[in-house]
């Protein structure tokens, strides 16, 4: 083996270990049943804890929430803004950006506050969390979109559909969001990894999310608390697996392989 | 009357003004090209038509009709775009039928017609393919069989061959033409490419700052520029700055040189002209001994340039030290080589004359 090669092994080790050894760490003592034996112990009392299912069902029925209403707000307010308004780019930019500036207990007041005066059946409800998880999105999931429109010529294709008779609805959904599967994707997943880990504002506004349960289980059981965490691991794993490989069946063949004759 | 009609149409965006009261008329069937450089206006006209772009004012009249205010999907307009414009979520197949769904055409009638076009436009067999498994020539076959899937009163075509290489933009034109006109369609063309316009056109109209400077048919372009700016544009021209000095018998001076032009009788002597000359008609000869023929251009070969079937010949004036240009035939260029004096003529009917321009 030439020394080069070595040298990259030696890395790619370093790196593996720098993930997997507090991973591995994390999964030994989640088994730990006593001080000398193992078992699934924590796995299986977790898993039959209901407040685990109802704590992962409510956070992953907001994430579905949050990423239909920021999609559906967010992907026509994006095509307009590349298509008919491109010097506010930078002012969508700013604005996307401000929920990393502003502290989420800043956030959750200005929330409450802002949407007093709305009916009692959102705002007494989980749907002011969603309200707020869109606008905690709001950056990675335009910023996704954004790539995604970038990397398309909307003004030709709009026109081409327009020319053949196509409305603005049909334009959007017919040629430009099937065109922006991957960038969808990601939003849409992106979205769901931020719903699922966000703890500020679920317990500031008193809902047992996902990750409000994990910090309890935290607080009150060492090896379940390792456990959960690698369950909650896994969770977003699998989301991001499902970008990788969406992304890679549906972006793969958008490669020109014809030449220009 | 005319098919296709812009009637004073002005367009402006901000200070610069793209068009500037534009009058154009096209008839129906009639292929029409509008030539130009870039930023001549040529593209936002054609926008116009397509609904793309408002005017400032003016009308857009399409079989008698004023279509101004319609919304470019209610034009009936097939367009064919320079820039790739293939829906990439599509086949080549359901990008054609496209324009036909959004006129819920049944299933039947839009397959029986989208595979009538790809067979028009030689893609039959690449009707399942996606946009990116195309060549660009591919991509501009399918684009064109999908603008004339609806059927459109007019097909608008927007540089379309530009981002082709040489050999299939000559190809791909000459297909452009064969369909117009076993169509029959209306057809708008913008190009900036001269030998494209005057190659398939019918008629022709060279614009210059949003404004037409001549519309005719292609011979009439080359062989009769109404102003300095087509004979400039359109091919290679010398332009002589002469003065007439006897209007009756058709004779102007350059460089110190007296030589005949026709188009001069009726012209006051002293009057400043311009003459336009193209280098194929052209007539050189060496001169080794010294000797002037009459009427004729004097000067040293500066450059030669091998073109294929013609050589052309860069030829210092001598007198005013202006570069004058003739094509001969390549076989017989071999004397001409750089240093060389020769005499350059031509026959008086030759010349075309105008006015010649304010100094800028």
């Amino acid at each position: 083996m030439r020394r080069g090669s070595w040298r990259s092994a030696l890395w790619l080790v370093l790196g593996a270990g720098y993930f997997l050894v507090p991973l591995l760490a994390t999964a030994q003592f989640s088994l730990k049943v006593t001080r000398e034996s193992y078992g699934l112990d924590a796995y299986r009392r977790i898993l039959a804890d209901p407040l685990f299912r109802e704590s992962l069902l409510f956070s992953f029925r907001l994430a579905v929430y949050t990423i239909v209403l920021a999609l559906a707000l967010l992907v026509p307010t994006a095509y307009w803004v590349h298509l008919k308004l491109p010097r506010l780019r930078p002012a969508i930019e700013f604005l996307s950006v401000l929920p990393f500036v502003v502290p989420p207990i800043v956030l959750v007041v200005g929330l409450l506050r802002g949407f007093r005066w709305t009916p009692n059946w959102f705002y007494g409800g989980y749907l002011i969390l969603v309200a707020g998880y869109v606008v905690l999105a709001f950056p990675y999931a335009y910023r996704a979109l954004d790539a995604g429109l970038r990397a398309l010529d909307i003004h030709t294709l709009t026109e081409a559909a327009q020319s053949l008779g196509a409305n603005w609805t049909t334009v959007l959904l017919r040629v430009i969001i099937p065109n922006l599967r991957t960038a969808l994707l990601s939003a849409a997943f992106l979205t769901l990894a931020i719903v699922m880990g966000e703890f500020t504002m679920g317990v500031l506004m008193q809902f047992t999310t996902f990750a409000v349960y994990i910090n309890y289980v935290g607080e009150t059981q060492a090896t379940g608390a390792a456990a959960l965490s690698l369950i909650s691991f896994g969770i977003t794993w699998l989301a991001m697996l499902g970008i990788l490989l969406v992304g890679r069946r549906i972006g793969g063949r958008q490669v020109q392989i014809g030449g220009t004759h | 009357m005319a098919y296709v009609e812009l009637q004073d149409v002005r367009k402006a965006f901000g200070p610069v003004v793209a068009l500037d009261d534009l009058r154009l008329e096209v008839q129906a069937g009639e292929f029409f090209s509008m030539l130009g450089p870039s930023g001549c206006g040529k593209t936002t006209a054609l926008r116009i038509v397509a609904g793309f772009e408002s005017p400032d004012r003016g009308r857009v009249v399409i079989d008698g009709k004023d279509i101004t205010g319609v919304p470019p999907n209610r034009r009936d307009m097939g367009m064919v775009f320079q820039a790739y414009s293939l829906f990439p979520n599509m086949t080549a197949r359901q990008n054609v039928e496209f324009g036909l769904q959004m006129r819920k055409r049944p299933p039947e009638e839009r397959a029986r017609r989208a595979g009538e076009l790809l067979e028009l436009v030689g893609l039959a067999a690449q009707g399942d393919r996606y946009p990116y498994q195309l060549s660009g020539g591919q991509q501009q076959r399918v684009a064109l069989a999908r603008a004339l899937a609806i059927e459109p009163r007019v097909l608008l075509l927007d540089e379309p061959l530009s981002a082709l290489d040489a050999r299939v933009r000559v190809q791909l034109r000459e297909e452009i033409r064969r369909i117009q006109t076993r169509l029959g369609i209306t057809s708008l063309y913008v190009t900036h490419d001269q030998e494209e316009a005057l190659s398939i056109s019918d008629r022709v109209a060279v614009m210059s700052a949003g404004r037409i400077e001549q519309v005719a048919t292609p011979p009439e372009i080359y062989g009769a520029p109404a102003t300095p700016f087509v004979a400039e544009f359109v091919g290679t021209m010398n332009r002589l700055e002469a003065t007439v000095v006897d209007g009756e018998r058709g004779r102007v001076s350059y460089a110190g040189r007296e030589i005949g032009a026709d188009a001069v009788r009726g012209r006051r002597s002293g009057e400043r002209v311009l003459v336009l000359i193209r280098p194929e008609a052209m007539a050189v000869e060496a001169l080794p001994d010294g000797g002037v023929p009459e009427g004729s251009l004097v000067g040293r070969v500066a450059a030669q340039v091998f073109l294929g079937a013609v050589t052309r010949l860069k030829i210092e004036t001598e007198g005013s030290g202006e570069l004058l240009t003739a094509d001969l035939p390549s076989t017989g260029a071999s004397g001409f080589q750089a240093g060389t004096r020769v005499a350059a003529r031509f026959t008086p009917d030759v010349p075309r004359v105008l006015d010649l321009p304010p100094a800028r």
